[in-house]
């Protein structure tokens, strides 16, 4: 047999076999006609699995209001954003998604997504139903919203009540008094800490470069250009790491807390007695064994003569693809996801705040908690920079703080000009990125 | 023959060192699983104080387990099955007719291994996609998709690594089969092969447990109805806790079937050894 | 052979495409739209006094040391294993099964599970290390941040790696007729003489193919830095690959990564070249 008959052969064989396999390897269907839309959730619940419980009676009470089917895929956050960034670069993915706020004017820039405007706007029930600050996050500055507020969330100080009375001491109203009131809970010889953060945690680490950097009245972007260097927010960034360094209340452990959930267990466990997160903590501090009457939540405090800033606009927003083959039925789900009742429904085991004005919030039982982060919603959050290199900033920002932790934590020190250095360098690689 | 005493300390210290250093993560692994959460985020323990069965049930609820061991049961399968029939027949003729263009097609499947998959990612995805609108085939979100991706893995290495199996089987094997006018194929089954059994064992491991493993593209070329457990295992890692014990225990429940086959196949091998001796 | 063989290549022309234009978030929607900037990403890349050009050469020299590292001990415990399981005695095959576990259990949960255990406090590594004295309750260093991270995702994949070797150092092995060590040994050969005069001479073709492989996979790989640091990679950690995915795909410069995918494939391309020119040299003057 000559070697072309033996290929031949071969051809045959591996084709027969890819054959069964084809039938073997299960595909599942496009978004393309029909009433059927592809709706990509973040993970906002327990687990994957929960949120399809969540979802599920929400999406079927749609189903039978307007006979359209939602297929639901639940994305972790660990795999969600290159997700996102490959349907968008393909032009092929779900027809509605839901993402962090802070990526919707970098994923707007890229004009993946529907404009809101004043069509689309009045499809899913005009601007004026949203909060306005919440609704200013949805794209660039001074353009068309790419995405609408789903779920509103806040950060907060939360205080452990019992530790606090024990030593005699009132929640903090300024930055002063929460290091100071840290100092007298700290016992690095039992492990106790007066303040637990997750300063491995680069998405964290950038909201606190954010928040401290807006208490000082400094501002990162100077226009769309990053400004990463100035005073303001160097001197910022320096409070913050400050925790760890020279005021010693945090933890140099903590500087490996990377998932966003072990400060929290730390304080659920009482050894910490203040922790920083966002109003949905309360499920992860249950499920650590905390109740709900054992801690407090106040702002987070600015330091004396700072502005009043405590929160960056946390949250979820909803976009819809351009280049979906279903405009209407994907405005239509905007519309039902974005209802009184369904953010009702929804606020509770998401425990998100209102992003609609004059819906009671539903997501804590306790009132002084409610008041506080609607207060710290409301009041006292400025949005992240709306513009298209948020995400590099996040990710070089954040960055540069998880290596400033750890330096600190590995015994080294960091000096005001070794923040200001660091800072450069994320600049420059932000930069690059536009 | 005797052994020395020398090699018999090498043995034994060898032995002891490898198994030390192999068995502490999965003995760590054990003990995490049936430890409740708590105790797990806690100080590490070697004996679990409070012993508990709980996360082996809890692992079905938190993720679609059971139908992300089968998409990874498919796929590696299909994937490692499809690329050492292939890798057979090429690295047969590679191995014995020189063929014009045949330094080239080792280069270029030299040169596939060095592409970083990062960059791979991108334009794969690119063209099923492309795929997909021209010819109506589904290949992302698909396990097809997925098996052709392992197949351009896993492919070249097995071709090489096989060829050089198949060179230090001698020639004189063929021309013996030959004369007693077998063709080209009965010489490959029935003479060859045989021969080549433990070389042909090892690509199908290396091939499965690549497809087993492989985390960047199943993330992104996978939905939900045909994830992979490399990357489903990271689900229990939530917006809301990172479940340790159930992903300890979830690892040890999905390995127990591949050890086994591992069991299975190691037997084979020895089979391979005697079967493979030059009669 | 042609639809695998298109399958390669299609990408690695549109890669190597991509590398020339600016590729950035604003035009991933469009890519039509992009400008070309000939060899702009690549004198980016390769200027090495700015803050991306360092940063790139850093982590090259980090991946060169994890490289080393990782191929040296994981060929080294290959070999040893293979040898040492060479000969038939009681509890080998439950040893070879023990041996190839790290390869079988999914690489998210072996990785996970180092992961687990190199945590600062609660760890099993520091549990270890300070009840044998090793380190002070109060001293316990960090192994997944600092300087330390290179160690960890060392040794994380040379667990998950040396199976590897032992696997096709073993079925290598199996075609070594029992014969040539009776012969030398009734010369009196040492097992250590033995081992260079028979065991590596017949190895030769197995050794030269997996320690390139090894060295391929190791230099690109993703897998190990990304589980175990969780996109939080420390700059000691700083693998090439993790570098290319974090430019391309988190500050999606996807041109930018494509530049550096580039680079790093003709530096592969060139070593190669190197290694398998002395090795066939080598094996003609055998």
């Amino acid at each position: 047999m000559r070697l072309r008959n033996f290929a031949a052969v071969a051809t045959v064989a591996v084709v027969l076999v890819a054959t069964a396999a084809c039938s073997s390897g299960g595909g599942t269907g496009g978004t393309a006609g029909g009433k059927t839309l592809t709706y990509w959730a973040s993970n906002q619940g327990t687990s994957i699995a929960n949120d399809k419980e969540v979802l599920a009676p929400v999406l079927a009470d749609f189903k039978k209001k307007t006979g359209i089917d939602v297929k639901l895929e639940v994305v972790g956050w660990n795999n969600l954003q290159t997700r996102i960034n490959t349907a968008v670069t393909s032009g092929v993915g779900p027809d509605v998604v839901n993402i962090g706020n802070t990526w919707a004017p970098y994923l707007s820039a890229t004009g993946a997504f529907l404009p809101y405007d004043s069509a689309n706007m009045t499809a899913i029930g005009g601007k004026d139903k949203f909060v306005p600050t919440a609704l200013a996050t949805g794209g660039e500055a001074g353009k068309t919203v790419t995405s609408v507020p789903l779920y509103g969330l806040a950060y907060g100080l939360y205080y452990n009540k019992k530790m606090f009375s024990e030593a005699g001491l009132t929640p903090p109203t300024t930055w002063e008094e929460m290091v100071s009131d840290a100092k007298k809970l700290t016992n690095a010889s039992t492990g106790v800490y007066g303040m637990g953060l997750e300063a491995g945690s680069y998405t964290e680490n950038v909201h606190f470069a954010f928040i401290t950097a807006e208490q000082n009245g400094a501002s990162l972007f100077n226009g769309t250009k990053p400004d990463f260097t100035s005073t303001g927010v160097v001197s910022g960034v320096k409070r913050y790491i400050d925790l760890m360094q020279t005021d010693k209340v945090v933890n140099p452990s903590n500087a490996q807390y990377t998932n966003g959930t072990e400060a929290s267990a730390d304080f659920a466990k009482g050894k910490v007695a203040m922790i920083v997160n966002q109003d949905n903590a309360d499920a992860l501090l249950t499920s650590n064994g905390m109740t709900s009457s054992a801690y407090g939540v106040v702002p987070i405090p600015s330091p004396t003569g700072g502005k009043n800033v405590s929160s960056g606009i946390q949250g979820i927003n909803l976009s819809v693809f351009k280049n979906t083959k279903n405009k209407d039925a994907a405005l239509q789900f905007v519309k039902y996801m974005t209802s009184a009742s369904t953010q009702g429904i929804l606020g509770k085991p998401y425990a998100s705040i209102p992003v609609l004005k004059g819906v009671t919030p539903t997501f804590t039982d306790d009132a002084a908690i409610a008041k506080t982060f609607s207060d710290v919603y409301n009041n006292r959050s400025r949005p992240y920079p709306l513009v298209p290199l948020e995400g590099a900033f996040e990710t070089n920002v954040g960055n540069a703080l998880n290596g400033m932790f750890a330096t600190i934590a590995t015994k080294g020190t960091v000096s005001i000009a070794d923040v200001k250095t660091a800072m450069q360098a994320a600049q420059d690689k932000t930069n690059a990125a536009g | 023959m005797r052994e020395s005493a020398g090699m018999k300390t090498f043995r034994i210290v060898t032995v002891t060192v490898l198994s030390v250093f192999v068995v502490v993560p999965l003995y760590v692994m054990i003990t995490s699983a049936v430890k409740p959460l708590g105790d797990v985020q806690g100080q590490f323990t070697w004996w679990p104080s409070n012993f508990t069965l709980q996360p082996f049930v809890d692992i079905w609820k938190t993720v679609p387990l059971g139908s992300y061991f089968v998409n990874s049961l498919i796929v590696s399968t299909a994937a490692s099955v499809l690329s050492v029939i292939v890798a057979i027949f090429a690295s047969y003729a590679v191995s014995r007719w020189r063929f014009r263009g045949r330094g080239a097609f080792t280069t270029t499947i030299l040169s596939t291994q060095m592409f970083p998959g990062v960059l791979f990612l991108l334009p794969l995805y690119l063209i099923f996609i492309n795929i997909n609108q021209t010819f109506g085939i589904q290949l992302v979100g698909s396990r097809l998709g997925l098996v052709i991706t392992y197949l351009t893995f896993t492919l070249p290495f097995s071709v090489w690594m096989l060829s050089g199996y198949f060179d230090n089987i001698p020639r004189e094997l063929d021309e013996a089969a030959k004369v007693d006018g077998a063709s080209a194929m009965v010489t490959l089954f029935r003479v060859v092969l045989p021969v080549a059994r433990p070389g042909v064992i090892a690509v199908l491991v290396y091939s499965f447990m690549t497809a087993w493993g492989e985390v960047l593209f199943a993330s992104v070329l996978t939905t939900e109805s045909s994830r992979t457990l490399a990357v489903g295992l990271g689900e229990y890692s939530t917006e809301v806790n990172v479940y340790w014990n159930q992903i300890m225990a979830a690892s040890l429940v999905v390995s127990v079937p591949i050890v086994v086959g591992f069991l299975l196949l190691q037997r084979n091998f020895v089979a391979g050894l005697s079967a493979g001796a030059v009669k | 052979m042609v639809l695998e063989l298109f399958i390669h290549v299609a990408p690695m022309v549109v890669g190597i495409w991509m590398s020339f234009i600016k590729l950035t978030q604003l035009y991933i929607a469009n890519w039509s739209a992009a400008p070309f900037l000939g060899f702009g990403n690549y004198s980016v890349a390769l200027d090495f006094n700015a803050a991306q050009g360092s940063s790139l050469l850093r982590s090259f020299f980090t991946t060169c040391i994890f490289t080393i590292f990782v191929v040296g001990i994981s060929w080294v415990l290959g070999m040893a294993a293979a040898v040492a399981l060479q000969r038939s005695f009681w509890g080998r095959g439950f040893l070879r099964t023990l041996f190839l576990i790290p390869y079988a259990v999914p690489m998210y949960a072996g990785i996970i599970a180092w992961k687990f255990m190199f945590q600062q406090q609660t760890g099993a590594i520091n549990f270890i290390l300070s009840s044998l004295h090793l380190v002070g309750p109060d001293t316990k260093p960090f192994w997944l941040i600092g300087s330390n991270a290179l160690v960890s995702v060392i040794v994380v994949a040379i667990w998950r790696m040396w199976p590897f070797a032992f696997l096709m150092l073993m079925a290598g092995l199996q075609s070594v007729s029992e014969d040539l060590y009776e012969a030398s040994a009734l010369d009196g050969a040492r097992p250590f003489r033995q081992w260079r005069s028979i065991t590596l001479p017949s190895l030769g073709q197995v050794n030269t193919v997996l320690l390139l492989v090894m060295f391929l996979w190791t230099f690109n790989d993703f897998n190990t830095p990304f589980i175990l640091f969780g996109g939080n990679q420390p700059p000691a950690g700083d693998l090439i690959s993790m570098h290319i995915y974090n430019a391309s795909f988190v500050n999606l410069s996807f041109g930018f990564g494509s530049a550096m995918s580039v680079l790093l494939l003709l530096f592969l391309l060139i070593v190669t070249g190197i290694y398998l020119f002395i090795t066939n040299r080598r094996s003609k003057d055998a």
